[in-house]
């Protein structure tokens, strides 16, 4: 009999990128079931036409790059590209701008640089960066929060179909019916006119921490990053990097004068915090790979989301955080590595 | 009973696997029949082959040396029965490099007539430890745990260094392998005598019994024969399940707290390591006279119809292994010299169970494993890695063949586990590939090695000619001083004499 032949291990590797990919799909489900409940069905659209024009590119890019097409699209990689641009941007955006968006972030952000693996920037912060930049008015029609005591106008389900399509509001709703400044919006602008963190706070669009269903999106995203940490698809160390990256100079600061500054808890459960901390910065290509390396990459970022939220000229930070951050992943992972077992000193070992 | 204690050191990563090890413990250990004919290998060691001191249809008998140690670091093989040598020829063999290598082929008359054995030396005490280690040298004992290298001159060697510890590895943490499970469960006093008898030949007393903690028969059975044999020296330790606890230098790490330091060995910390299976090859040696002939082997795996653990002799096929267990099941597909972490597949069961047998893994079919993906930097193989390396940055510079930075990113520490592979989400065999850039390295350090003795050898070839030179010219010099004195007659006799010693001399530099 001659018998298989091929190296050890013999074991069947534990799992694969794919069910890495799905998984963290699936942990997305709740935080999109509450954004639809509070922000009407636009995510929907969002996600959809994301998801088709990443898949498109990655497919393009792969057959001009002569690899295995359908192993790249069921690699499910730029799924979860496409769901956090989704989620990036308003529930009411031109199909276009998700479109550039999703474009950008497959084909320039991640195949130019080598494709899956090499890419140097979350793809998903790349292109959202580039629409941010160009098409900045565009990312300014965030919906109210369906809460019962708002006074707002929602806009029907084929409205925001037809918005989605055409970028043309219904007539008799004006953009400034129908957009509301984000929480991260109203806090900046209040906090630079001199008002009081309590006064801004003491608004209808307020929650508890953070804006009203803005906190209940960021829960539901907790919730899913919290699952994904049980199921070991991601570590600790970059979530827990990027909260207290912008929770200690926030709470600091709050502390010194609670007056001018927004408190921790609202920067925490506001914006695209959750979801950076445990859905973006998490994204393993683009991250630090060490322990250590993790906790300082995420660290970095939670104090850059805090930097410009507070100081720069964008509301949200995110992306910025993380693309800058990306930068600086080559030197920590370098500069964090690990003592090897039966090496004396890192100094040492690097002379060697 | 000595409690077992639990001061232990930590190891980095690893992973916890199944066991997979009660099929074959259930039984206790089964002896094989003597086979019709016994293939063994000449190199079933560490270090040089031995050489065949028979000829082709010579009669020899059990325990008969029928090939001896051959240089520095070498074992000497024995007939594992009687029977008459039909062959010395090529036949496959399982070993990372290479298909085929010379072996002694013995048809087995079945009688397994004993040759008059080497005397016993009882009591050992009484004999000085330096004749102890040279009659090691002569039982072609080798390390079973593996590494299969000569035991005599790992002792030797390790007298040179100062030792703490003796540390007998009862940790077989490797799934599926549970020969030396069921050796220390139903040969503990045996383990327990050649410890004594390696820590007599060490002039050591202090030993570490390491065992695994899912173990608790075996650590019983040693447990009562220490009791039985009132040896306050030896002490079991108990380890943490998790492999790879089992490698040497990760028991180390974990019964001393110490680190192998890289390049090193355990000596360099205090540690002599010896395989149990070693310690009952040692013990049969020293006092029942009874050289390496037979090892205890697992038989197991999904393709096996009856998994157990056999008592084979040295040199019988895998295949008359196998028939003895009940043969294979259908759906065996590939047939594992080792563990499944460590292992070597081979295509065919003519293959001999050899010294370094522990197992013989019979598998299904490999489940179907998506194809190799780029690497998604998850860090997982990082956080598995017992050795604190980083897999996927040594995979990047292995693809690149970049020496300098696979160096100093500690390639040759990688003790080749296969735990990162296991993790890999992208499937790539990490493991192989590392084993293959290691060969390349070593490789690359051969050639310059021998470069660079090429070059010292002739760049003392030329001081010498040139000191000759100057000697010469030197002894001219002062047979002209004479020859000045002496007058005209003796300068013919010199310079005749002085012709013949140059033309010697340059025929030597030829
Ligand atoms: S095979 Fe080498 S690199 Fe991989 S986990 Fe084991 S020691 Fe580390
Ligand atoms: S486990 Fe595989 S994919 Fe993950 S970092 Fe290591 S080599 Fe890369």
């Amino acid at each position: 009999m001659e018998f298989q032949r091929h190296d050890a291990p013999f074991f069947t590797p534990r799992t694969d990128v794919a069910s890495i990919m799905r998984q963290v799909l699936y942990a997305l489900i709740p935080a999109v079931l509450a954004h639809v409940w509070f922000f009407g069905p636009g995510i929907l659209f969002n996600l959809i036409i994301a998801a088709l024009f990443c898949l498109a590119g990655e497919a393009a890019m792969m057959k001009i790059r002569r690899r295995p097409v359908q192993a790249a699209l069921a690699d499910y990689s730029a799924m979860v590209t496409a769901a956090i641009i989704a989620f990036a941007l308003p529930s009411l955006t031109p199909w276009w701008v998700t479109a550039t968006a999703s474009l950008f972030g497959i084909v320039v952000a991640k195949h130019l640089y080598g494709g899956l693996g090499f890419n140097v920037f979350n793809p998903a912060m790349a292109g959202y960066v580039v629409v941010l930049i160009a098409f900045p008015m565009d990312l300014n029609l965030w919906t109210a929060p369906r809460m019962g005591d708002i006074d707002y106008q929602y806009p029907t389900l084929l409205e925001t179909i037809r918005y989605t399509l055409t970028g043309v509001l219904p007539s008799d709703l004006g953009f400034d019916a129908v957009s509301r400044a984000t929480p991260l919006d109203q806090v900046k602008s209040g906090l630079s006119n001199m008002r009081t963190f309590d006064e801004i706070h003491n608004n209808p669009m307020m929650g508890h921490f953070g804006g009203r269903g803005w906190e209940w999106v960021s829960n539901f995203v907790a919730l899913g990053g919290i699952w994904l940490l049980l199921k070991k698809i991601i570590r600790w160390q970059i979530p827990l990097g990027v909260l207290a990256g912008l929770l200690i100079p926030s709470g600091f600061l709050y502390w010194v004068d609670a007056g001018v500054h927004a408190s921790p808890g609202f920067y925490l459960f506001s914006g695209a915090t959750m979801l950076c901390a445990f859905f973006v910065a998490t994204d393993p290509v683009s991250a630090a790979t060490s322990p250590k390396g993790r906790l300082i990459y995420g660290f970095g970022i939670g104090f850059m989301i805090y930097a410009v939220r507070r100081w720069g000229s964008y509301a949200d930070g995110v992306a910025f955080a993380v693309l800058l951050m990306n930068l600086a992943t080559p030197a920590i992972d370098y500069l964090t590595r690990p003592r090897i077992v039966g090496h004396r000193k890192l100094e040492k070992w690097r002379q060697e | 009973m000595s409690a077992p204690t639990f001061d232990l050191g930590t190891l980095h990563g690893g992973l916890r696997m199944p066991a997979c090890k009660d099929e074959s413990t259930a039984r206790v250990i089964q002896h094989i029949p003597i086979p019709t004919q016994l293939v063994l290998p000449l190199a079933q060691h560490a270090g040089e082959p031995a050489h065949p001191v028979v000829s082709i249809g010579e009669r020899v008998l059990r325990g008969q040396l029928i090939a001896d140690a051959d240089g520095m670091i070498s074992a000497p093989v024995h007939a594992s029965s009687s029977g008459k040598i039909v062959a010395i020829e090529q036949w496959p063999v399982s070993r990372r490099l290479g298909e085929n290598a010379p072996c002694i082929v013995i048809e087995c008359d079945g009688l397994d007539s004993p040759v008059q054995l080497s005397e016993p030396i009882v009591p050992f005490e009484k004999v000085d430890p330096e004749s102890l280690l040279q009659k090691i040298l002569h039982g072609g004992i080798v390390g079973l745990g593996g590494a299969v290298f000569p035991t005599a001159q790992k002792l030797m060697a390790a007298t040179a260094e100062s030792l703490e510890h003796l540390i007998i590895n009862g940790v077989e943490c490797e799934p599926y392998i549970s020969c030396d499970d069921v050796l220390m469960r139903e040969h503990a006093a045996e383990i327990v005598i050649g410890a004594q008898i390696l820590l007599h030949a060490l002039q050591l007393d202090h030993c570490l019994i390491a065992v695994e903690s899912d173990k608790p028969e075996a650590i019983h059975a040693l447990a009562d024969a220490l009791t039985e044999l009132q040896d306050s020296r030896i002490v079991i330790k108990q380890i943490p399940t998790i492999y790879p606890s089992g490698a040497e230098d990760q028991v180390v790490q974990l019964v001393t707290k110490k680190e192998v330091p890289t390049g090193g060995l355990p000596t360099d910390v205090g540690c002599l390591v010896q395989n149990v299976g070693t310690a009952v090859a040692v013990h049969n040696w020293i006092n029942d006279g009874e050289p390496l002939i037979s090892r205890v082997t697992t038989v197991t795996g999904d393709g096996i119809a009856a998994p157990m653990n056999v008592m084979a002799r040295i040199g019988t096929t895998i295949a008359d292994v196998v028939n003895f267990v009940g043969g294979y099941t259908d759906r065996a597909k590939r047939l594992i010299i080792g563990g499944p972490m460590t292992g070597k597949a081979v295509s065919t069961d003519r293959v001999p169970l050899v010294k370094a047998t522990n197992t013989i893994l019979v598998l299904s079919e490999t489940p179907a494993v998506g194809t190799e993906q780029p690497c998604i930097r998850c860090g997982e193989c990082a956080q598995v890695c017992p050795i604190l390396l980083l897999p996927q940055q040594l995979y990047w510079y292995a693809c690149a063949d970049d020496e300098a930075k696979l160096r100093s990113y500690g390639l040759i520490d990688c003790i080749e586990c296969g735990c990162c592979d296991l993790v890999c989400p992208s499937h790539i065999p990490l493991t192989a590939d590392f084993r293959m850039a290691k060969a390349r390295m070593r490789e690359l350090a051969d050639e310059t090695a021998r470069a660079e003795r090429a070059r010292k050898r002739f760049e003392s070839r030329t001081v010498r000619l040139e000191r000759e030179q100057l000697q010469r010219a030197q002894e001219l010099l002062e047979q002209r001083k004479k020859v000045q004195k002496a007058g005209p007659q003796a300068i013919q006799e010199i310079l005749e004499r002085s012709k013949s010693k140059d033309n010697s001399a340059s025929e030597k530099d030829e």
